[in-house]
């Protein structure tokens, strides 16, 4: 029996994905979970596994192409039926054997594009990778020699359209990316290159940078934001860090802020039940699970993974689970779980130096934690001058639902919890 | 110049063309004394008499046969059907007889079917047809569908002085709602010749009769988001003007085709396909085709809203050829 793969939901909230990139092609064998191929949704970029082993028979969207969830984007068919299932468009000899026949027939694979002039498709081809466009953008590619490829498109699923080839035949090329299957989908972000008659260039968005856009946009609109920032010591915390981190590094995890961080956050979410809440019309809805999520910077965006059920862990479990999401955040290998059901988040915008930052609200959530870069500063400590480790935090706090007061107590919990940090750290 | 009517000025079409032309009479139930179901013949049998405005009894089939058998002795027959719905019992004569006497013996038949057409007047699935898509499929027969009043009186004099037989569409809709400056003197509207009703640069939409308005609604609110329709009203069904449609096309690089019939198998498929064929390399996004659902046309209000095209579908799929 063929498996049909589909879009996955990768978010409570996500109608749709978008296929990044294929990592198999058609007549390859797949193993199960082995990557099959990579998507931008709203929330993650994410590999997804493939459903069943076999020989993938079908890829039914293309690269750069949306697609509402639980659309059949390929089909998996059982190893030596799959020509029966799906016959090429040129019927391979019947004795050949179907995988590996297929495999010398296909194109080069997408890891490895074409890039000279002489290996651009011919208009025509329908295999993946090619470079959507129409009859009109390939004419005046023809009559004026260039290849379709090198155009960036922005039509809908990155498709060259009158408008960019008209702009690239006025202006030429826009950007020094010659390679022509990634340049549409995702690109190392080089640094866009200008030429001498044109002070602006124009490339079009990830899904993710859209999707990020879209949001904040979105939260500011929604949420009446209000900021409030307190100075924190981490003097007991920088102890407690250094004398237990080689214990820490023992099991295989390393003993960050953060977890001390999310550890009294916890606390005080579950003494103030209404930071952990949102907002439903003109109700009121308290959450029961404390699901703690942790902004991860990527290359040209971010992404919230989100620790469920944060108050059943203790500071080693945090610990691991914060390292474990982030690196497979870093590695576009979240599941769809892992990025949902956020109550409250925290954000970290002194990585680089910042001393507090003013985030914004991850809706629907009502509350989000910025945690400024840790320096020594001098401090007033029972009338004398001191040196310690400050770091400033700041609430960012949705005033439909939470009043100054409320948030002070909240931060000031956090405060308290970690200059006075208590929890047993093994 | 006064404004005049889209009946009015129909009116006053066949009424030159009979007052210049003793070889013209108009013919049709209720059409003398009655003044026709929609007054468009009013007041024309005590001008011209009763020989040239001739009431008939309920029978299509036999209206439409009188009128060929007169043509082929030398007359020029106006027959009006009361809804144009009622040409399909015609069909026989109109298809078989009159579109092929020029090909098989030489015999032009200068006959005008005039009728009214379309719906948006809740007048339910046998008074509302739009039929040119069953006589499009016919060679030998014209077919005309203004949108003005003033294409109305110069397209009906043009079909009445053509020697062929002319299926003449008129949009019940327009009827009394569309008034513009028709001149009282003598002039005519080539048939086969389409006009563009705006001019843009962004998506081109071809249409005719009723929804020539519905696309210029739709065109003013694209304007105010900096998005140029040309629209383009084609006038004359049959023979189509495909050079105005390629013009245009090789302009926009984008199409809608709009029609309030049907859609499978409308006349849109085949000016998309024609576009598609001879117009491919000009295209930036696929032809699109805009038209009634695919059911006999309803006649609660509320169905048959969803059933014609609306300005919001037309918006819509401009907006998706915009980015596309």
């Amino acid at each position: 029996m063929p498996t049909d793969v589909v879009m996955p939901q990768m978010g409570e909230s996500i109608a749709e994905g978008t296929i990044v990139r294929w990592l198999r092609k058609v007549g390859d064998e797949v193993n199960r979970d082995e990557p099959l191929f990579e998507i931008s949704t709203d929330k993650v970029d994410a590999e997804i596994p493939s459903p069943a082993a076999g020989v993938l028979t079908q890829v039914k969207v293309k690269e750069g192409e949306t697609v509402p969830i639980n659309s059949v984007v390929a089909v998996i068919g059982v190893r030596d039926t799959a020509a029966a299932e799906e016959p090429a468009p040129n019927p391979l000899p019947p004795s050949a054997n179907v995988a590996s026949a297929a495999r010398v027939a296909s194109p080069q694979p997408v890891k490895n594009p074409p890039t000279g002039p002489a290996a651009v498709r011919s208009g025509g081809s329908a295999e993946g990778g090619r470079v959507r466009s129409s009859p009109l953008v390939r004419r005046l590619a023809r009559e004026h020699g260039i290849e379709v490829s090198q155009v960036t498109g922005s039509g809908l699923a990155g498709r060259v359209t009158k408008k960019d080839i008209l702009a690239y035949i006025e202006h030429g090329p826009i950007t020094a990316l010659p390679t022509p299957v990634t340049a549409t989908t995702k690109s190392p972000k080089p640094a866009p290159t200008f030429d001498a008659d044109h002070a602006t260039v124009a490339v079009p968005m990830t899904v993710m940078r859209q999707k990020i856009a879209e949001h904040m946009v979105a939260s500011r609109r929604t949420s009446a934001h209000v900021h409030s920032i307190f100075e924190v010591d981490f003097s007991r915390v920088q102890r407690l860090r250094q004398a237990h981190n080689t214990l820490y590094e023992q099991s295989g995890a390393k003993l960050t802020l953060m977890p001390f961080i999310a550890k009294v956050v916890i606390d005080a979410l579950r003494a103030m039940p209404i930071v952990n809440a949102s907002v439903d019309g003109d109700q009121i809805v308290y959450k029961r699970d404390i699901n703690l999520g942790i902004e991860v910077a990527l290359d040209g965006g971010l992404v919230v993974p989100v620790i469920k059920n944060a108050d059943e862990k203790n500071l080693l479990g945090l610990s691991r689970a914060i390292a474990d999401l982030a690196s497979r955040a870093r590695a576009k290998q979240l599941g769809p779980a892992e990025v949902q059901e956020g109550t409250f988040t925290i954000t970290n915008p002194g990585g680089l130096g910042a001393v507090f930052g003013l985030p914004i609200i991850n809706q629907p959530q009502v509350a989000i934690l910025g945690v400024g870069s840790l320096e020594k500063r001098p401090v007033v400590v029972n009338d004398a001058i001191a040196i310690r480790p400050i770091a400033y935090l700041t609430l960012g706090f949705d005033h439909r639902l939470i009043d100054g007061v409320v948030a002070d107590q909240f931060v000031g919990h956090i405060k308290r919890g970690l200059e006075q940090f208590e929890a047993p750290i093994e | 110049m006064a404004k005049t009517t889209y009946l009015d000025a129909i009116r006053q079409g066949l009424a030159e063309e009979m007052a210049s032309d003793d070889r013209v009479y108009a013919i049709g139930e209720d059409i003398g004394l009655y003044g026709g179901a929609f007054k468009v013949t009013e007041g024309l049998l005590n001008r011209f008499g009763a020989e040239r405005v001739i009431d008939t009894p309920v029978s299509e089939t036999a209206i439409i046969g009188a009128a060929i058998g007169s043509a082929y002795l030398g007359m020029r027959p106006v027959a009006e059907l009361q809804f144009i719905d009622f040409v399909a019992c015609c069909f026989n004569i109109l298809t078989n007889f009159a579109a092929k006497s020029r090909y098989r013996w030489g015999a032009g038949v200068p006959l005008v079917v005039r009728g009214p057409c379309g719906g948006g007047v809740s007048g339910g699935p046998f008074h509302s047809a739009n039929p040119e898509a069953h006589f499009l499929h016919t060679p030998g027969l014209k077919i005309v569908e203004p949108s003005t009043a003033y294409d109305a009186k110069g397209l009906i004099k043009a079909a009445i002085r053509d020697d062929d037989p002319v299926l003449f569409l008129e949009h019940k809709l327009l009827y009394r709602r569309v008034q513009d400056e028709v001149p009282e003197e003598d002039y005519v509207v080539p048939l086969g010749q389409a006009v563009v009703r705006r001019p843009g640069d962004d998506v081109t939409i071809v249409t005719f009769g009723a929804m020539t308005h519905t696309a210029l609604d739709a065109a003013n609110q694209l304007a105010e988001r900096d998005v140029a329709i040309e629209v383009i009203d084609l006038r004359t069904l049959s023979p189509l003007d495909y050079e105005t449609i390629l013009q245009s096309v090789a302009k926009t690089n984008k199409v809608i085709v709009l029609h309030e019939a049907q859609r499978t198998g409308g006349i849109g498929a085949e000016i998309a396909a024609a576009i598609a064929e001879r117009g491919f390399e000009h295209l930036d996004a696929p032809p699109v085709r805009l038209a009634s659902l695919d059911t006999p046309v309803p006649y609660s209000p509320a169905l048959e809203a969803a059933f014609r095209p609306s300005v919001e579908q037309i918006v819509a799929a401009v907006e998706h050829l915009v980015e596309y």
